[in-house]
């Protein structure tokens, strides 16, 4: 796509005193949510867009910060002047949901009530609570209504959930290779993963922190797993073949092939820096995701409480068989059902899952028209 | 004779549908007569496209459109959710002719089609010269052609009677996008290039 980054960018601490009333039962007594923006709101604040994140996103979506100028936002690619989120025309918010490992209140923060890091005490949160908190982030930078809240993934997910819970403050919702709720075989991954970070002796029962350890080995697994559910056949094998990195077999179980070097060097470098507490609070809330759940699995019904002004843009793509189109077409069918503005695409990229991260001509441009056909 | 759009079945088909009504437009192309009809009649409409170029279009034309394969059915839509199934100059690229027709009945009050008719003079005329047609409503080279049924104002009509389809009205019209007046059935055959039809069932 045409356009540019946003360039440099800061990042900004909000702090909330308010208690946050989660889903699961459990309460955030005070919590802090850092966030991003980027672009100028309007006088009307009629501009914003709220990009929400995946399982390992955070606030930092695009540009780069002055003093490091390789740290580059997660979906900078969509973002900027002349790009499908055009800064020169929306305000757009990032930031990272509570529970993060990014500087927002997660399991890594200290708790104030003990004064240690609230480890395995914090509470589970859910994608309900994220649309809460995000709604008070809102209010604080004195936005009504969202132009539109997009995500992929489990960002797709937080976009749905605003859609039903705060049906008058977005006006549009771009969800991107989503689903209503995980399969199976989703949550399955999700349980392997969990299993890797929580049989990892140096978990310790999720207070790894006071023992001056992490549980590395787990949560590197736990990646490596979920890298494989990202990509698709076609491109793992594209990418690496049955390549060998010396040419021969060792007969040993070194790293031999391509794919070992790549999948084991994205889980140390996930492993370094990721927190394994905020990893297992991510994979629950995609586990426990399910809008309908509270009208009897009616997705329809469930659909049925946004606001018929609301506009939809849903998109899949064709190698993803994380969320599949099938389940994007599941969210379509609901919102045909009670007559709501809705657009779907379904995208031939070959990236699989981490397809909605990719910078494709068509796919942005799809995305870009959307947008620019939102009155502000 | 000029037209709306360019499109001489698009005048007849906007004349069927009443403001408000719900229309969906499979392979609605860029969304041109979806667009057109929500700018003239305030109708609530949806397009279905398979190709990527025209999704594009489409949404950039600010229309509701739908990624798909009409080969594969309609399943994302519920009975009798529209007034209006349009189908204009796209069966003859439909494999699965009846499941299409059944289809657009099952979601739409009306089924309103229009495709090319292959029985036109000028069609035989060039077969008979011994080369495929390329025309103004079949224009396409046999070799690059999305077509893959090849069918008459009479075809059609004998298949809509033996699916117990009732038409409620048809318009044929000449190349020229003029009416094909009060000729008898076999003539109309003869002298229309374009054919649309209005269906329905009895339910």
């Amino acid at each position: 796509m045409p356009g540019q980054s946003v360039g440099v960018v800061t990042s900004q601490r909000a702090h909330f005193d308010q208690p946050l009333q989660l889903r699961s039962g459990g309460v955030l007594p005070a919590y802090d949510l850092v966030y991003e923006t980027y672009g100028t709101l309007n006088a009307a604040k009629s501009n914003a867009i709220l990009v929400c994140h995946a399982l390992s996103g955070h606030h930092h979506v695009a540009g780069h910060y002055a003093d490091a100028p390789g740290n580059i936002g997660w979906w900078d690619n969509i973002i900027g002047p002349g790009r499908p989120l055009d800064t020169d025309r929306y305000f757009i918010v990032g930031l990272n949901n509570p529970g993060g490992c990014h500087g927002s209140t997660g399991p890594s923060s200290v708790n104030p009530a003990t004064g240690k890091p609230w480890g395995a005490d914090f509470p589970i949160v859910a994608v309900s609570d994220w649309v809460e908190a995000q709604a008070r982030l809102a209010d604080r930078l004195g936005i009504d209504a969202w132009a539109a809240v997009i995500g992929g993934s489990l960002g797709g997910m937080q976009a749905l959930r605003w859609t039903i819970s705060q049906p008058e403050r977005v006006r549009h919702a771009v969800i991107i290779a989503s689903a209503p709720k995980l399969s199976a075989q989703n949550i399955a991954f999700n349980d392997v993963a969990r299993q890797a970070i929580l049989t990892d002796p140096d978990f310790h029962g999720g207070n790894y922190y006071e023992h001056n350890t992490r549980p590395v080995r787990g949560l590197r697994l736990a990646r490596m797993l979920g890298h494989i559910t990202y990509l698709s056949d076609d491109q793992m094998g594209e990418k690496f073949g049955r390549e060998l990195r010396n040419g021969s077999f060792g007969f040993d179980f070194d790293v031999e092939f391509e794919v070992e070097s790549y999948l084991r060097y994205q889980g140390d470098k996930f492993a370094g820096y990721f927190d394994a507490n905020t990893y297992l609070l991510m994979t629950k809330a995609l586990d426990y995701f399910d809008p309908a759940r509270l009208d009897g699995g009616d997705l329809t019904k469930a659909m049925g409480r946004s606001n018929p002004n609301t506009g939809f843009l849903i998109a899949s793509f064709t190698t993803d068989w994380r969320f599949t189109p099938a389940r994007s077409k599941e969210i379509v069918a609901a919102l045909l059902a009670n007559n709501r503005n809705v657009s779907y695409a379904e995208i031939d990229l070959n990236f699989g899952h981490d397809s909605f991260l990719m910078d494709d001509a068509h796919y942005h441009g799809v995305v870009d028209a959307y947008l620019r056909n939102i009155k502000l | 004779m000029t037209h709306t759009l360019g499109r001489p079945d698009f005048d007849i088909i906007a004349g069927w549908i009443e403001p408000g009504h719900r229309v969906l437009d499979l392979g609605c192309g860029d969304g041109t007569l979806l667009k057109h009809l929500i700018d003239t009649r305030g109708v609530h409409g949806v397009g279905v496209e398979i190709d990527d170029a025209n999704i594009l279009a489409a949404i950039k034309n600010g229309i509701n459109v739908l990624q798909g394969n009409l080969e594969k059915g309609l399943d994302e839509f519920t009975d009798q959710s529209f007034d209006h199934v349009v189908l204009s100059r796209t069966l003859q690229t439909v494999r699965h002719t009846e499941g299409i027709l059944r289809e657009m009945l099952r979601v739409g009050r009306e089924a309103v089609i229009s495709f090319p008719n292959f029985a036109y003079w000028k069609n035989l005329r060039s077969v008979l010269d011994g080369r495929m047609p390329v025309s103004e409503d079949l224009p396409f080279q046999w070799y690059d052609s999305p077509n893959v049924r090849f069918f008459t104002l009479l075809d059609f009509e004998a298949l809509c009677a033996q699916m117990g389809l009732i038409i409620r009205e048809r318009h044929v019209l000449d190349e020229g996008g003029n009416m094909v007046g009060n000729s008898d059935e076999r003539e109309l055959n003869f002298l229309g290039s374009l054919a649309v039809y209005r269906l329905t069932q009895a339910r």
